[in-house]
């Protein structure tokens, strides 16, 4: 175990799945001898080489289709996006050609490309480098989405994300990129897939979160223990595959679900998790299920406070929902 | 003012031949020309087929079979192809069976991806032969990855990638040419300029003097080649991969041909493509120029021909009767491949 930041578990689980395997290849913009722009290939490019952590041309359409040619020949390349804001020049690549290569090859041609890019509010960064925009990935079938909320997660899915077989999204929330730290496991520490975890227990509302939504909504539940609620926190951890069971699960114990995301409400993941409780959780639920999310607006430079959910907004659709069955 | 001639007669001599083609020229153009009839027939009768709806779909490659024919008979097994649409014929050459490619044009259950595809949008991995999208130029920057990959693991291999005029505007031509040029990958980038893209003239899709002259900006050699001419496309990219086998950097082939045929079976030219444009497009057959030439150079007789068309003939005709012989794909292969075998989501 060593204690680390969110983005020095990224970096360790890159240098060794590096170390470990000489077809992981880096690429992105700026990733090389600078580290990137929040230092998560830091030391990098010294330690493996140039050929190894390509600095490439500013094109996210280039990096994506370059990593989807490597990948398609055996090896494992792992691109950076250096924000999930900038990924959508090289959205046709990923939705029309990385989700489907295995697919429309009928298995021939497995595509297993990792593509790292942090996302999320809460550092000042305006319309452009804040979005989280994880439900359109969510969307396409074909892809499998992963957000971390903690270092050794980060690490643990990273891994698990480059041995995988798939396609892989691997957000990264930057608010949280160095406010959290925690014990890391050395070694070849894998999380798997499709496994929620329990970051509180509790037994009277389920409080549903994933990425940097984690923290204030942990914060919720501890605020909510002082007025005598009992609040149960999931991380999701992997959008695709999603925990469906521990989902229901919980709120088959509890009766009352609070899904949490940062993102715009309309078609997000929370309505995802929502229908999920509708369809599977319906004779269980005593009240309304309740979002807490960001607002059906662009992404805003001077009120981010006001957009990004916190643990009183968090807190206050919990009470709303224990009140009201 | 004189009329276009029937076929525009190719300029190469005997000894052309032989520079371009090396010291089996013979046995190459015979090759050649089979391969070509090969492509025109099956074009000719999926066209049919098509129009009597036992084919859902149709992308002739008629007027561009010795762009396709040439790169599958110049490259190397190890060479990795990413295909546009009409360029079928390269697998076919590089060996993949020709029935399986009509069990894919009949999107049937022994098509090696079950059907999932529209029809020419084959996928072939034992002749390492790609699987298409038709998003047009994202193949490109593939290209450009998996000559990366290669030069990486030491390997032989050079990538070639295939695309039409009207990807030359496209994002990943861009990318593509440009993240080539700059890591100097062994990819050759082939720009099949049919002059349309759907009803598009390709004056109006650019305003580069030629497609070929778009290389320089990226730092790239570009050559123009005639495409009809089978004899100067097969010595202009035996040269070209040449080159990438030594070590020297990409570079762009624009093979200059004539689409002979609409866009595809959904399109009708007759709305965009002026009065006599495929009337006066049939001089520059690439089919016809071959025979001809062939022909005058005494290497294909009147029984060779009469032979290699029956063949064609019948080869298409046995792989139709053995793909509407063929059930449908399961329905249970709705949801494979999605993700890997284990732990799919989509099976659930």
């Amino acid at each position: 175990m060593t204690e680390r930041t969110l983005v020095q578990a990224v970096n360790r689980g890159l240098f060794e799945a590096m170390q470990a395997d000489p077809d992981v290849i880096l690429l992105g913009e700026d990733i090389g001898v600078n580290g990137g722009v929040f230092r998560a290939t830091e030391g990098l490019a010294q330690q493996f080489g140039e050929d190894r952590v390509l600095d490439t041309p500013l094109s996210e359409t280039g990096i994506v289709g370059t990593a989807i040619g490597m990948a398609l020949y055996g090896l494992k390349p792992v691109a950076e996006i250096q924000f999930l804001d900038f990924i959508y020049p090289a959205f046709d690549q990923i939705v029309s050609e990385l989700a489907k290569f295995r697919y429309r090859s009928g298995g021939q041609y497995p595509c297993h490309v990792v593509i790292r890019t942090p996302y999320g509010g809460g550092i000042k960064g305006g319309l452009y480098h804040s979005q989280s925009s994880e439900a359109y990935f969510a969307h396409t079938p074909g892809l499998k989405v992963v957000v971390p909320s903690t270092p050794a997660d980060a690490k643990g899915l990273l891994l698990s994300a480059i041995h995988d077989e798939d396609p892989v999204i691997f957000l990264e929330p930057k608010r949280i990129y160095r406010s959290v730290t925690g014990e890391v496991p050395d070694g070849d520490h894998r999380v798997p897939f499709g496994a929620a975890r329990v970051v509180r227990e509790g037994t009277d509302v389920s409080l549903f979160a994933y990425g940097a939504m984690v923290p204030p909504t942990t914060e919720a539940a501890e605020a909510l223990a002082g007025d005598g609620i009992s609040a149960e926190v999931l991380d999701l951890r992997t959008l695709v595959p999603l925990d469906e069971d521990a989902i229901v699960a919980s709120v088959e114990k509890t009766g009352r679900a609070v899904v949490v995301h940062e993102a715009p409400r309309t078609c997000g993941f929370g309505a995802e998790v929502a229908a999920l409780l509708a369809e599977r959780a319906f004779y269980s639920l005593k009240a309304p299920i309740a979002r807490v999310t960001g607002f059906d607006t662009p992404f805003p430079y001077a009120l981010e406070n006001v957009y990004l959910p916190d643990a009183p907004r968090i807190a206050h659709a919990a009470r709303s929902t224990v009140r009201s069955g | 003012m004189t009329p276009e001639p029937a076929v525009v007669p190719l300029p190469e001599t005997a000894g052309d031949a032989e520079r371009l083609l090396g010291p089996g020229w013979v046995e190459t153009c015979r090759a050649a020309y089979r391969w070509m009839v090969t492509g025109r027939t099956l074009d000719a009768r999926m066209q049919a087929l098509q129009r009597q709806g036992r084919v859902g779909f149709y992308g002739a490659a008629t007027g561009q079979e010795a762009v396709s024919v040439a790169a599958g008979l110049a490259c190397d097994p190890a060479d990795w192809v990413y295909p546009g649409l009409r360029e079928q014929l390269v697998a076919l050459v590089r060996g993949h069976p020709l029935g399986t490619y009509v069990h894919h044009l009949f999107a049937d259950a022994q098509d090696p991806a079950v059907g999932r595809n529209m029809p020419c949008h084959p996928t072939a991995r034992d002749v390492r032969y790609v699987s298409m999208s038709s998003v047009i130029g994202t193949q490109i920057t593939h290209a450009v990855g998996t000559a990366f990959a290669l030069r990486r693991r030491g390997d032989r291999g050079v990538a070639l990638a295939f695309f039409g005029d009207g990807a030359t505007s496209a994002n990943d031509f861009h990318a593509g040419l440009n993240f080539g040029a700059v890591y100097r990958l062994p990819v050759l980038f082939c720009c099949t300029n049919n002059q349309w893209a759907i009803s598009l003239p390709v004056e109006r899709q650019s305003a580069s003097p030629t497609l070929a002259a778009k290389a320089a900006a990226y730092g790239l050699p570009g050559e123009r080649v005639d495409g009809t001419d089978f004899l100067a496309t097969y010595g202009a990219l035996s040269r070209s991969l040449a080159a990438l086998r030594s070590g020297e950097g990409p570079r762009l082939l624009e093979f200059v041909v004539y689409r002979m045929t609409a866009h595809s079976s959904s399109d009708d030219p007759k709305r965009y493509q002026p009065v006599g444009w495929a009337a006066a497009a049939t001089a520059h057959d690439p089919v016809a120029r071959l025979t001809d030439w062939m022909s005058s150079a005494g290497i294909l007789s009147a029984d060779l021909r009469t032979e290699v068309e029956q063949a064609a003939e019948r080869t298409v005709r046995e792989a139709v009767l053995g793909a509407e012989a063929t059930a449908p794909p399961a329905d249970g292969t709705l949801t494979e491949d999605v993700y890997a075998p284990s732990r799919s989501p989509a099976s659930r």
